[in-house]
């Protein structure tokens, strides 16, 4: 471990000092971690342990049983919106990042008509037009009901574009002059020099983008009519939220029936697992990332 | 330090670029041709997406009717500004305003708090690992939150059964419209205080340590450094992040408030983005819903370009320099 970094002309804490600190940080710690140790363990609690105990597992249940997600999966719903979310993830963000980086890339660079272009994309930050105009372009447009209303009206966001061009603009200009030298066009050093630099930022960017896509709940409500259409955010607010059950009769017979509780929680969990996998290979690259874009350029 | 290796940088570039200014536009389109490419595709989503929309908002002065369409639909003038005299306009603004209210007075300094508490963590190992902590709830969408929420404090979950078992009354806070709210107000510092704590974090590191040193010099205590070099350096931050709030103040966590009005009933939680959406998408009163809508951007927009000027003639940036 480090030893301490105390600058010289800091006084070392009090006793009393540092016990309250570490309290205050061991309590949010806490608060931010427990709620997902909870859903955890009520997803994985049998129905008598549940019922017994009221709905509550505080820890971790004494007879865990994958009951639930069998029920889940079983029922075809879940398992069917889990591969809509998926699908509109990977597709969404991959359109999103081409346009984005080409978009950045190219307003990184003095052209014509580069100004222009910057400041109309900033004023849409100030000032939307609202849920209803938005809603008759994307039914003017034929996308309703569509797949594509779900990732065409968010291609870009503003903040991701700076957060790239930011990026983009940072990079040494003898580097992308010495490309030109030895004759690469501009897409040549978009594609060799300036990409293979930026994987981090990149990575961040996409991050944000498919976290976008995987929580998308208020573009599909809006835009899907087609309940079988349905991504994950949405079945969870009808098996949770509006407590509908899951599964729709087609539980086999026989078979230990998973609690309500647990079901839910297990559909939560389902939805939970995807973020929580990339979450920590990314974590570090978040400072560097968002404050390349959040300081103006 | 970092601030001027990456000015200096930029600087070399703006140099290497301006060969690129230079010539006849039509000699200049010809060397961008392929920037341009680059740019048409993101371009031609901003105009579509965001500037026809613009244009969109002309049925704030128009009777809409879907098949009749844009062109078709009679023009009623201000008709639809009646919309301001009804009463469940007055309820949906005056939640709106509580709600902005206890964000700004309870959310906002939440991630200064909190930040300070970080920087004050001198082991790199635990700030890192409480950073990240800190962070991750950002990630979590609104449904799957709120579902969280319902577990823990809602009607079966946690809270009312410990309640029940020391003999308290079982109360729900989901369904509670007194309680809304807060409810809202903690779930968003739940979820984004820790979030916020990157931008300040940053902040405090770009304050230069000598002042530190001089304050500690002159016999200033840990709590009046606090006062005198901490605070004083992240004001800018501060007060930037205020006048985008600003902005914003009007749109207070529309998902968030849209997926738990059913539980609490419209009196508690209608806000002006969910009057819209229930008012024009589902009940089609397209051109008043579309007014309300429109009134409330070009609010936002006055409170952010109002702020930044206050901001300038104290003597601050904003958001953007003159």
């Amino acid at each position: 471990m480090t030893t301490s970094q105390r600058p010289p002309w800091m006084e070392a804490p009090s006793r009393a000092g540092l016990a309250i600190k570490g309290l205050v940080i061991a309590i949010v710690c806490l608060l931010v971690l427990y709620p997902f140790v909870n859903i955890v363990a009520t997803s994985l609690a049998g129905e008598s342990e549940i019922t017994r105990r009221g709905g509550i597992i505080a820890l971790f249940p004494s007879e865990p049983t994958l009951a639930a997600y069998r029920t889940i999966f079983a029922g075809g719903v879940v398992s069917h919106a889990l591969l809509v979310s998926a699908g509109i993830t990977v597709i969404g963000t991959a359109l999103n990042l081409v346009v984005t980086i080409a978009l950045a890339y190219g307003l990184s660079r003095p052209i014509v008509g580069g100004r222009f272009v910057l400041t109309a994309i900033l004023f849409t930050m100030l000032f939307g037009a609202g849920i209803i105009p938005n809603f008759l372009l994307v039914k003017a447009l034929g996308l309703y009901d569509s797949y594509a209303a779900l990732i065409v009206p968010g291609l870009v966001s503003a903040f991701n574009f700076l957060v790239l061009r930011n990026f983009f603009q940072n990079i040494p200009a003898e580097l992308l002059d010495s490309a030109r030298i030895d004759g690469a066009g501009d897409f040549a050093i978009l594609i060799r020099i300036v990409l293979p630099l930026s994987k981090a930022v990149l990575a961040v960017v996409a991050l944000f983008y498919a976290v976008g896509h995987w929580n998308a709940f208020f573009n599909a409500l809006l835009y899907l009519n087609d309940t079988g259409k349905w991504p994950l955010p949405l079945v969870l607010r009808l098996y949770v939220l509006q407590g509908q059950p899951v599964g729709g009769g087609t539980e086999s017979p026989g078979e230990a029936v998973a609690s309500i509780q647990a079901v839910q929680m297990a559909v939560v969990v389902v939805a939970l697992v995807p973020i929580l996998c990339v979450y920590p290979f990314l974590q570090r690259y978040f400072t560097k990332g968002v404050l390349t874009g959040a300081i103006k350029g | 330090m970092h601030r001027d290796s990456r000015a200096a940088g930029r600087a070399a570039g703006r140099a290497a670029d301006r060969a690129r200014a230079g010539g006849g536009l039509r000699a200049r389109l010809r060397r961008d041709r392929t920037m341009l490419l680059l740019v048409l595709p993101g371009f031609l989503y901003f105009v579509v997406f965001h500037y026809v929309p613009l244009l969109g908002n002309v049925i704030v002065f128009k009777d809409y009717q879907p098949y009749l369409g844009f062109k078709g639909s009679p023009w009623v003038g201000f008709g639809n500004f009646s919309v301001f005299t009804q009463p469940d306009f007055y309820r949906a603004l005056l939640n709106t305003l509580k709600f902005a209210v206890l964000q700004l007075v309870l959310f906002f300094p939440a991630p200064l708090g909190l930040a300070l508490l970080l920087n004050s963590i001198l082991s790199p190992k635990i700030r890192r690992f409480v950073q990240s902590v800190v962070y991750l709830p950002h990630f979590i969408g609104w449904v799957i939150l709120i579902s969280i929420s319902q577990q823990l404090i809602g009607g079966t979950g946690l809270l009312p059964q410990l309640l029940g078992e020391v003999g308290l009354p079982r109360v729900d806070l989901m369904t509670s419209p007194g309680f809304f709210p807060w409810l809202v107000t903690l779930q968003l510092i739940w979820k984004d205080a820790g979030w916020g704590t990157i931008i300040y974090l940053a902040a405090l590191l770009n304050i230069d340590t000598e002042h530190y040193e001089a304050a500690a010099i002159d016999g200033a205590d840990r709590w009046r450094r606090l006062w005198h070099v901490t605070l004083p350096g992240i004001v800018p931050v501060t007060l930037l992040l205020l006048i985008l709030n600003l902005g914003s103040i009007l749109s207070v966590g529309f998902e968030q408030i849209l997926l738990q009005r059913d539980a609490v009933g419209a009196d508690a939680g209608e806000v002006l983005d969910t009057y819209v959406y229930f008012h024009g998408v589902l009940d089609g009163q397209w051109g008043p819903a579309a007014a309300v809508g429109l009134v409330k951007g070009v609010i936002g927009l006055v409170l952010i370009l109002g702020a930044n000027k206050l901001a300038h003639r104290f003597g601050h940036e904003g958001i953007y320099s003159r």
